[in-house]
């Protein structure tokens, strides 16, 4: 792929200067606001400024014909691992939360680019489910060739993972090791036991609370003119304080019903709420009591079996949770599966008879409201954030691709420049590697210094096409 | 003590293939071109070393009566090169991990360590390890560094992701304390990837980040704490010793990995936070950032460790355009930095024989490095990064009397290097050792592109 890394552009500038976009004579799903045929969309200074059916182009403004073409909201994925540098998770602790996946966003994964080419503009981007309280989380928009801090999603609430079964308790992890780590020891980690996960949970929301009161009397002692030693300030507890102020959401990896009530019986008691179940495959049988609480849910469409925990799934889970009355997203977990989130959603018709706007819903308006941006982002509303898709066919259908993708009112992909451009970029491929090879010709072995067994170009997971 | 060790010193030195290491009190360079880098290039000058100093330099300069006099006519004398970043002077414990060069507590500390449970437990912690206690002349790379052209450096224990304190030394000497200009100079920081379940905390890049800050953090509530203690000790608890934060506390800099484009972002980023003067090292993926560096105003260390198409991986797998691009451009960052006025030196980065460091540096030239800059970035940049160019870097009356003198321009192919001057004292090293068969290679020092370990992952 190109190399996009381009010279940086002030954060602060990212939604000015874009330019005037008027989309027409396509037909509109705005998800939240019926379908528009034969519909244009005003695009100025990053925003969607005016829709509908009789509108006409400023003078100033690039004119996209949409004729035959299908407009829709950007996808938003809830569940993502795409652009961690260095390891999904922190998993040599039950309770991690002093890492933060901020720190460590990589905007040069090539999956950024792959996912936006699927249509998708916003991504969750998530702690793995190693232990019971994860890293915490950051939303960011598939601003590609931005840097990391430019892919934040302004204002955005941050999160933190929590994973509840079989992950955090480290089952089918084999002292010995297994997979790609056979024969590389793990050494036994608290807690082995569903009881122990949500013990973990329980101790540190108490420490975290402790915690709390310890900075609210030296505050109160510096306010009386006092100078007491200050307490340690700990990165692992900040976020959980966080989340008691409801400053923080807990996006919490949970299969079944019992752990699913289990989460929601400690937040009661602890004092928090959490913001979106993920996974969550039995949530069909407690779909009352996540709504009772206020959560909502991240699923599959008919991904399950693959352990245990996964076995007492229903591909309409999305569904039966929605009817009774959860917020219910269909998300990726997957660099693959991230970049046609359309079909995924396309699946709840099928099995739970959804209508259309119900089936984007989960992959556009739902998830934005799962992660408190659907005043922004989500639906093709006047005011919200130009992020959109201009798909060829209807975007529930498995033929349809992508043709161009907007974010911010800045065009972001375009299908057919992608493919005029392939020539010349192999071309340019072929020059280096043509270079190299006459440089140093193959078979001539240098000795001495630099037989680098650690070339960071052989060793980075994150370098394209290395995948 | 001393007499038996002496004799061994010149032994090795002498057995590795390296001439005789002369002490004369005074020794006058006659009638050679001087590169001073700090000021005049003298077609035609004489250097007088007297004491371990340079006493008088100019074409006017007397060559006095005492001297040992050299013929310089047809060499060039430049200063002494400086390894930005080095491990030079001090055994590797890499290797050792219970033996080779590491002394007993070292290896001790590596093997019993306890899986750490936290950034309480001060996982990978070296920071109070002092380069200035490690270093001895008895290391067989100074020989080689010497034949390159080195005769200082500025150098770091090598373990853990908080290293220790590094030394500015010079690299000959009776004893490793001889070897000691400055110290300390800064803390390297390196970012350690103990993968999944294997080792303890932190075992992935963020955990690392995240030990890097709360440590900080930790140093800031220390040293209040130890004020308000001073203040007033009767009847408060005292606060816990802690010699992660002794050593942090000490460090005049931090030294942070920033190899590819998105590591210089995030360390722009976060350096900050630390409150510490800091500076980048890697950079070979700074082609992409050279105005943000710019702007940034912080000196840089960069890797004369040019990545190179893996030599041992599938012939049949094709390198991406990303790494295609960085093995073709990396060599041309110090010339695009100092076009763009960056402050910035060079690090040896694992290079360590003669005839590598010279190649690598060649390399650098021919994109786009004027010779000038080169020699500036291998001396007065070095110095002036770690605060000693009153002491070093350049030649100059007053300055320690590290030279390094040549038959022809430096980094060329024919070019010789006839005498080092290392603290006054006068080495010849063998022509072998500059272009024969290099010794055997280090290790790349990890941080910037550590290499990534499996991870199961969980999602």
């Amino acid at each position: 792929m190109k190399n996009r890394i381009g010279v940086l552009a002030a954060g602060l500038a990212l939604t000015l200067n874009a330019e005037t976009i008027f989309i027409r004579n396509a037909t509109v799903m705005t998800v939240t606001k019926g379908t528009i045929q034969n519909g244009s969309v005003l695009i100025q200074d990053g925003k969607i400024t005016a829709i509908g059916k009789n509108l006409s182009a400023p003078a100033d403004a690039t004119v996209v014909d949409a004729s035959g073409k299908f407009l829709t909201p950007g996808i938003i994925d809830c569940h993502s691992h795409t652009a961690i540098e260095g390891g999904v998770n922190e998993g040599t602790v039950s309770d991690s939360s002093m890492v933060n996946i901020k720190d460590v966003l990589d905007p040069t994964d090539i999956n950024i680019y792959r996912e936006l080419a699927g249509g998708l503009t916003v991504m969750n981007v998530l702690h793995g489910s190693a232990n019971a309280i994860g890293g915490q989380t950051v939303v960011a928009k598939l601003r590609w060739g931005k840097s990391a801090q430019e892919m934040l999603f302004e204002g955005a609430t941050p999160g933190i993972k929590f994973a509840l079964g079989e992950n955090p308790k480290r089952q089918g992890y084999p002292a010995q090791g297994f997979g790609l780590n056979q024969g590389a020891a793990q050494e036994r980690r608290y807690p082995g036991t569903r009881m122990g996960v949500e013990e973990v949970i329980r101790q540190s929301f108490i420490e975290a609370k402790i915690y709390q009161a310890e900075w609210k009397a030296y505050n109160e002692k510096v306010a009386r003119g006092e100078h007491p030693i200050p307490p340690r300030k700990d990165l692992r507890l900040d976020p959980l304080v966080e989340v008691l102020e409801g400053k923080r959401y807990v996006h919490a990896h949970c299969y079944r019903s019992d752990e699913i009530l289990m989460l929601i019986r400690v937040a009661d008691e602890m004092g928090f709420k959490i913001r979106t179940f993920q996974h969550v495959l039995e949530g069909y049988k407690v779909a009352k009591e996540i709504a009772a609480h206020g959560a909502g849910a991240s699923t599959f469409s008919d991904w399950w079996s693959y352990k245990i925990e996964a076995y007492d799934a229903s591909p309409y889970n999305a569904a039966i949770m929605q009817k009774k009355g959860v917020v219910v997203s269909l998300n990726s977990d997957s660099d693959e599966l991230a970049r046609h989130l359309n079909l995924e959603a396309a699946k709840t018709m099928r099995y739970g008879g959804l209508s259309e706007d119900e089936a984007l819903a989960m992959v556009t308006i739902n998830p934005a409201k799962q992660l408190g941006i659907d005043d922004k982002v989500g639906s093709i509303e006047v005011g919200k954030s130009a992020d959109l898709v201009l798909f060829d066919k209807h975007p529930l259908s498995g033929f349809s691709k992508p043709q161009k993708v907007w974010i911010d009112g800045h065009e972001y992909f375009d299908r057919e420049k992608e493919i005029e451009t392939r020539p010349e970029f192999e071309k340019k491929k072929k020059a280096l590697q043509d270079k190299e090879a006459a440089a140093a010709p193959p078979g001539r072995r240098r000795t001495g210094a630099g037989t680098g067994e650690s070339n960071p170009t052989a060793t980075n997971p994150n370098w394209e096409e290395a995948r | 003590m001393k007499q038996a060790f002496l004799p061994l010193f010149l032994g090795l030195s002498l057995a590795a293939g390296e001439g005789f290491a002369q002490s004369h009190a005074t020794v006058a360079i006659k009638d050679a071109r001087v590169i001073t880098v700090s000021g005049e290039e003298w077609p035609k000058a004489t250097v007088v070393l007297r004491d371990g100093l340079i006493s008088e330099v100019g074409a006017a300069a007397a060559v006095p009566a005492d001297a040992w006099v050299i013929d310089g006519s047809g060499l060039t004398v430049y200063p002494g090169f400086i390894d930005g970043m080095s491990s030079w002077g001090i055994p590797a414990p890499a290797t050792a991990r219970g033996g080779g060069g590491a002394t007993g507590a070292q290896a001790a500390a590596t093997t019993t360590e306890p899986r750490a449970r936290g950034p309480e437990d001060r996982p990978q912690t070296f920071s109070y390890e002092r380069a200035a206690d490690l270093v001895t002349p008895t290391d067989s790379r100074l020989e080689s560094a010497r034949a390159a052209g080195f005769t200082s450096a500025a150098t770091y224990p090598t373990r853990g992701i908080f290293q220790g304190l590094g030394a500015m030394i010079d690299l000959a000497g009776e004893r490793g304390r001889d070897m000691v200009i400055v110290q300390p100079i800064g803390q390297e920081i390196a970012f350690r990837q103990g993968g999944f379940g294997r080792s303890g905390f932190p075992g992935s890049l963020m955990g690392n980040i995240s030990y890097v800050r709360q440590l900080f953090l930790d140093l800031d509530q220390y040293e209040q704490a130890k004020q308000i203690y001073a203040a007033n000790p009767t009847g408060n608890r005292r606060p816990e010793y802690d010699h992660a934060l002794e050593g942090l506390a000490e460090s005049p800099r931090l030294l942070l990995p920033a190899e590819q484009v998105q590591q210089i972002d995030r360390m722009l980023h976060f350096a900050p936070e630390l409150k510490k003067p800091y500076v980048l090292y890697g950079l070979h993926e700074a082609y992409e950032r050279i105005e943000a560096l710019k702007q940034a105003k912080i000196p840089l260390l960069v890797s004369l460790k040019w990545p190179e198409k893996p030599r041992e991986g599938d012939p049949s797998e094709v390198s991406s355009f990303r790494e295609l691009t960085m093995r073709e451009k990396a060599p041309s960052v110090p010339g695009m930095l100092a076009k763009a006025g960056v402050h910035f030196a060079f690090y040896s980065d694992g290079v360590e024989s003669a005839a590598d460091l010279k190649k690598a540096l060649k390399k650098a030239l021919d994109d786009g490095l004027t010779r000038a800059e080169a020699i500036r970035a291998l001396t007065l940049s070095a110095a002036e990064i770690y605060g000693v160019a009153d002491r070093m870097g350049s030649i100059d009356k007053g300055k320690i009397a590290n030279l390094v003198v040549m038959k022809g321009d430096a980094f060329e192919d024919k070019t010789t290097v006839e005498y080092v001057f290392v603290d006054g004292q006068e080495f010849h090293p063998s022509k072998d050792l500059q272009q024969g068969p290099p010794a055997g290679g280090g290790g790349r020092r990890p941080g910037a592109a550590g290499p990534a370990t499996q991870n199961e992952e969980l999602q």
